[in-house]
């Protein structure tokens, strides 16, 4: 490739820029961020909170019904695939279809976005579940949610969305319990005598202190510490947790950091029938290591705020501060990350790189949806780098630019194509506003689509698409090509791919 | 006019625009930058290869003796001789097909590979493995270091990985390496037809060719689509590919095959990355049962190297092809409780190709528990490195790839290399 010399680019001000109403931006940056992006009605409402209160609103999902699975199938929104019934909590076809459903259409998108967020912190796959308990079984113990099961069994991403912005040490117990979790990361055989190290090591080095704070005596220790935390399965109905005090490992355990606030780094010896209370200590203790506030506040950042800026370090004690503060609440850190200038910062807006469960959402939500199923976007997706249920191991998806490979980015350039053929005729529709001129017409589809502005050299191309092929009429033939050809161009340029 | 929202252009940025050279072009350019005709298939076995049930130290007593359930009998393994130590070895007794190359010399083994202070995380361990320098596993790979030596421009099909992401290995300053998982996927799509879809690639091929300054993670994903469009048509001609032999129907045996008609059509790619995975085997390992799942990843791993292997000797390209294997580190030598094992430290590289001198490299571990035993580290509870994993890049590098070794791995790593060309 031959890199050309810089050249200066002239501001080009096709249109008037002009903002309609004060806020705009910084909503719509809101809604992408802690969201999946929104349609004008969603921004037009928030708006009307303005920034503060649309925060609250989001923060504060409790206030809001849950009662987005009810529409499913319904007309007005988004379809699904059933083949037969349709069964998320057995299929994890449909278990997925279900949470892009949610995510499109969801009332509370911050909490599908912690839940996204979660599931990425714990990563879990499906596959290592079914294979060992089977398809139907791996489905339910990812999916299934309490109401709908016939034993209330409740799926690990019910359990992310409960403790979306819960308590984290209480998620850290409840992740540790949780089915998927103990066939995953194989607690379920981890016993007396013969410990597995599989959970107490990621435990440490992915969900909390991070790698090179511990030591491997600590993962040993650790390991030990959580044998008895395995599966139990009651009327041979289905799998739950259950402590087996027969195969705990009764014995003192040593730490190089300290378990308890008096500095003691020494689990006692306990008897079996107490011992589970090791592992309680342990995960308060990981919890509260100094390590794990500045870590989880950065993971923070970089999902919220930016991949590309550094954080202000007093941001991150700032958060650090408040997750020790609350005792591991993650709604005050939330609330503080969201209500910072380094979040609203114009300097940090489309400094992300939106993951294809972003990008597939934002693209459905802002092109249009009517007559498109979102099990159409599964297989894209997993050629995106995404297949959700399925990251790739338990450190979660690569982020970031390793999102960013050629065979990913035409994945994507080519959902964008598959999404604005199947909605051509809602595309010439809206078109129609911008009939009378190329500029006025990519200026549409540019505001639309929300995308980053452009410079000069890639509008010109949008606009010489527009004029390629013949003189311009703004004739509704005309708009059904040229709609969707921008809608494809745009939403598969690299522009769109930042959030 | 629509009354417009926001500011949707930007202005007054430099930028670099980056006219695109034709592909003809980049791929002669491609086959004239070093030794061309010596491809490279780096080959990661992901999760941590248990090294002690993939080549098997069936005479020792320990081995057995700790690993009660897993240990798979002496009489099962495929026997392959012994090491210049004496130690008798055999394969996992699914590896016929790779006992079939090593018995034709084509095949190495590089026991105990690793480094001092062996990490036990994936994560570290993969980018040790990856960045080739254990105190600052950071930035670049090896292999893309070594892309970063070859002369400018370099055509972006010079690497080609075969998985969804580009590995760190293959991050690079200068090349933005393509991730090319299936041909039929990588094409150009338009909702429109006739003249309307070559409209829609100049204008998303001009929309690429943005790369501010101002915006490096703008620049980066622009780059990401720019490799796309210089590598589409190329990549389309493999997509004809007929090979000699039948591959096996999954992922690891279709990118070996994809690999074989990109080699075949002489796109002009020199280093491939392919991957598998599963070797992560804590729990139910069981080298011995057909449905055990260290079973089923040496079934994987053997049929699919082995139709690999058979095409290109039919193609006569065998000797243009080096696979070097890794994985990130081996295994605990006692089975837990889940007849799993747990993370280890040192484990075994293979290489495999027409020029490698095949055979057993280095000396297997003496799996006797003693502080006199050299072979053990961590109180006898993991296999202790005796060949360090950079001298055998270094060999690849200076030996295989013609480049030096020096200049890619930031030192000299050349002592102690084995002598597998």
């Amino acid at each position: 490739m031959r890199a050309g010399s810089p050249i200066m680019q002239q501001r080009h001000d096709p249109v008037e820029r002009e903002r309609v109403r004060h806020g705009e931006h910084v909503i719509e940056h809101l809604l992408r961020r802690a969201g999946f992006g929104a349609g004008q009605d969603e921004i037009d409402d928030y708006l009307e909170l303005g920034y503060a209160a649309a925060v609250q609103q989001l923060l504060h999902y409790d206030g809001v019904p849950d009662d987005v699975d009810a529409l499913i199938g319904k007309s007005g929104y988004v379809s699904i695939t059933a083949r037969g019934e349709f069964l998320p909590r057995t299929v994890i076809n449909d278990a997925r279809q279900r949470w892009l459903f949610r995510m499109v259409h969801s009332r509370r998108p911050l909490q599908e976005k912690m839940t996204l967020f979660w599931h990425n912190h714990f990563a879990t796959a499906y596959t290592k579940i079914a294979g060992a308990l089977g398809a139907d079984e791996g489905a339910r113990y990812m999916a299934a949610k309490p109401a709908e099961d016939p034993n209330q069994v409740k799926g690990q991403i019910e359990l992310f969305r409960e403790f979306a912005l819960g308590n984290f040490r209480d998620l850290l117990l409840a992740a540790a319990k949780d089915t998927a979790m103990l066939v995953w990361l194989d607690g379920r055989t981890n016993v007396r005598g013969r410990p597995q190290e599989n959970f107490a090591r990621e435990l440490m080095e992915l969900f909390t202190m991070g790698v090179d704070t511990f030591a491997e005596t600590d993962v040993y220790a650790g390991a030990r510490v959580f044998t008895g935390w395995n599966l139990a399965r009651p009327s041979n109905a289905y799998y739950t947790f259950s402590y087996v005090a027969g195969q705990h490992d009764t014995a003192v355990k040593e730490f190089t950091f300290p378990i308890y606030s008096n500095g003691s780094k020494v689990i006692p010896a306990r008897s079996a029938d107490a011992g589970m209370q090791d592992g309680v200590d342990l995960i308060t203790a990981v919890a509260a290591h100094p390590a794990t506030g500045p870590r989880l506040a950065r993971k923070l950042y970089q999902f919220f705020v930016s991949e590309v800026s550094e954080p202000d370090p007093a941001l991150i004690a700032a958060l650090s501060n408040t997750y020790y503060g609350s005792r591991f609440e993650m709604k005050p850190v939330l609330e503080h990350l969201l209500l910072s200038t380094q979040f609203v910062a114009a300097a940090n807006r489309y400094t992300r790189y939106s993951w294809p469960a972003e990008f597939v959402t934002r693209s459905i939500k802002e092109i249009g949806w009517n007559g498109f199923s979102v099990n159409d976007a599964l297989g894209p997706m997993a050629n995106m780098g995404q297949q959700l249920f399925e990251p790739p191991d338990v450190a979660g998806w690569d982020l970031g630019t390793n999102w960013f490979s050629s065979g990913a980015m035409l994945t994507r350039m080519n959902f964008a194509s598959q999404l604005a053929t199947n909605q051509k005729f809602n595309l010439r529709d809206i078109g129609k506003a911008g009939r009378s001129s190329p500029e006025a017409l990519v200026a549409l589809m540019l505001d639309r689509l929300t995308a980053a502005p452009f410079a000069q050299e890639p509008y010109q191309a949008l606009l010489e698409y527009v004029r390629a092929g013949g003189s311009w009429t703004g004739s509704d033939a005309q708009l059904l090509v040229k709609a969707p050809g921008l809608a494809h161009l745009i939403v598969g340029s690299g522009d769109y791919q930042l959030v | 006019m629509a009354i417009t929202r926001r500011e949707f252009m930007r202005g007054g940025v430099a930028a670099f625009t980056v006219s695109f050279a034709a592909p003809a072009f980049l791929s002669d350019l491609a086959r004239a930058q070093g030794r061309s005709r010596q491809n490279l298939v780096v080959l990661y076995l992901s999760g941590g290869n248990d090294a002690l049930s993939m080549l098997i130290p069936y005479n020792d007593a320990q081995y057995h003796a700790r690993r009660p359930t897993i240990a798979i009998p002496a009489a099962s393994v495929l026997q392959i001789g012994s090491d210049r130590a004496g130690n008798a070895l055999g394969l996992h007794p699914r590896l016929g097909g790779l006992r079939t190359i090593f018995n034709a010399g084509r095949l190495a083994f590089i026991q105990r590979t690793g480094y001092e202070n062996s990490s036990r995380s994936h994560f570290e361990g993969t980018d040790i493995w990856s960045t080739g320098d254990p105190r600052s596993p950071q930035g670049n790979g090896w292999l893309g270091r070594y892309l970063d030596t070859l002369p400018s421009p370099v055509d972006p099909l010079t690497a080609w990985s075969t998985a969804g992401v580009i590995p760190r290995v293959l991050q690079a300053n200068r090349v933005g390496v393509p991730s090319i998982p299936t041909i039929q996927g990588y094409a150009f799509a338009s909702p429109n037809t006739g003249t309307e879809v070559q409209f829609a690639r100049d204008s998303a091929t001009r929309i690429a060719s943005h790369l501010p300054i101002d915006q490096p993670h703008l620049a980066f994903v622009n780059a990401s689509s720019q490799a796309a469009f210089a590598t589409l048509d190329r990549v389309a001609q493999v997509g004809t590919y007929a090979p000699t032999v039948t591959y096996p129907n999954n992922g690891f045996a279709l990118a070996l095959r994809t690999i074989a008609g990109a080699m075949v059509k002489g796109v002009g790619t020199k280093v491939f990355w392919v991957q598998t995975g599963g070797y992560d085997t804590h729990a139910a390992q069981n080298p011995n049962q057909a449905n055990g799942s260290y079973t089923a990843l040496m079934t994987t791993l053997n049929d699919g190297l082995f139709a690999f292997y058979t095409d290109l000797l039919n193609h006569g390209l065998l000797s243009d092809t080096l696979v070097l294997q890794f994985s990130e580190f081996g295994r605990r030598i006692n089975e837990n409780g889940s007849q799993g094992t747990d993370h280890g430290a040192a484990s075994v590289m293979m290489a495999l190709g027409g020029n490698v001198r095949g055979g057993l490299y280095g000396t297997a571990p003496n799996l006797r528990v003693g502080s006199d035993n050299p072979t053990l580290e961590n109180s006898g509870n993991d296999v202790h490195y005796e060949t360090d994993f950079r001298s055998v890049y270094a060999k690849v590098i200076d030996s295989w790839l013609g480049g030096d070794s020096v200049a890619v791995l930031g030192g000299n790593y050349r002592s102690g290399a084995p002598g597998i060309f």
